[in-house]
């Protein structure tokens, strides 16, 4: 059934589990598995590495700041929403990137992820980017970056639920394979989607890493990338 | 008509209506966008690749404000918190 709103499956107790959490669950899984038996593969491992590596290149040239580091997680960002979006094409399941519970996961994740690389970096050093360029801003900058979290959950979930709702009105108006196209496009929105979500944390921790140790270095363009200041893109 | 037909009524319009004149802004934005990403290839198409992830993630901002109406919209239609 190929429901755009999440469906609730079972209810324990107080909670329940909707189809999100089944889907989403599943394709953890499927991606730990799945890469663990790649690995002994000896080919597949080669092909693998060669796309690691266009993919790292991507991730470095990217921002100024040393985020070798923030690779993993930006990669797997990448990876796990790029699937989430487009396993919605399968007939039976619908994208669990359409809830906003799991969207607004992912982005509680991309916040922590920023304070726990930009701790790592400069330790303690690095909430002083919150009283920049003066102490009285400081809950302008709190909101700033609470604003900026909900805005990259809130994308997230407009992109594929506006997507989903599309496809089923496009369904019961004009039936069988007049969606198609819409779907080539949703394949588009997808993956660009989970590209501009994994390319956001890595603005924005890469922002807050080097932030600490050099504020002026903020406006300069050094990586000939215009996404530089994250203030300016929120 | 009572009050709870009458905050279905407006909250349908004031769909309509975010949608609406939420989507226009960013129409143009982002046309004015492609505009200048494409005189900026055409004059240095080495850039191209740059230009255009750029371009993207710039889309994708500028789109993200039509994306909140949408969901402002969808929030009044399917859940919205004044009727009871």
């Amino acid at each position: 059934m190929d429901d755009v709103f999440p469906v609730v499956l079972w209810q324990l107790g107080p909670v329940a589990i909707t189809d999100t959490v089944v889907v989403s669950l599943a394709l953890s899984v499927l991606l730990v598995v799945g890469s663990v038996l790649l690995r002994r593969l000896e080919r597949v491992r080669a092909a693998m590495e060669v796309v690691y590596e266009l993919l790292e290149d991507a991730v470095t040239t990217m921002v100024s700041a040393n985020v070798r580091p923030l690779i993993p997680v930006i990669l797997t960002q990448w990876l796990f929403i790029g699937l989430a979006n487009l396993i919605g094409l399968l007939p039976v399941v619908s994208s669990p990137t359409r809830d906003v519970s799991l969207t607004a996961a992912l982005a509680v994740v991309a916040l922590g992820v920023g304070h726990v690389y930009a701790f790592r970096a400069n330790g303690m050093a690095y909430l002083k980017r919150y009283i920049e360029p003066h102490p009285l801003l400081l809950p302008f900058n709190i909101i700033g970056e609470l604003s900026r979290t909900l805005a990259l959950a809130l994308r997230l979930f407009g992109n594929m639920m506006s997507a989903e709702l599309v496809g089923a009105i496009v369904v019961l108006l004009a039936g069988l394979l007049i969606p198609v196209p819409l779907m080539l496009l949703s394949v588009l929105t997808g993956v660009v989607q989970a590209y501009i979500f994994g390319v956001l944390t890595l603005v924005f921790t890469a922002s807050s890493m080097e932030a600490a140790v050099n504020p002026r270095s903020k406006g300069k363009a050094v990586g000939g990338e215009a996404v530089k200041s994250p203030d300016s893109i929120t | 008509m009572n009050a709870q037909e009458w905050i279905s009524l407006v909250s349908i319009v004031t769909a309509g209506v975010t949608v609406t004149f939420g989507s226009i802004a960013p129409a143009l934005a982002e046309g004015r966008a492609v505009e200048r990403a494409l005189e900026a290839i055409a004059r240095q198409p080495d850039a191209s690749d740059q230009i255009t992830r750029t371009l993207f993630v710039g889309m994708a901002m500028v789109e993200s404000t039509a994306i909140y109406c949408l969901v402002i919209a969808l929030v009044l239609l399917f859940a919205n918190p004044f009727l009871g």
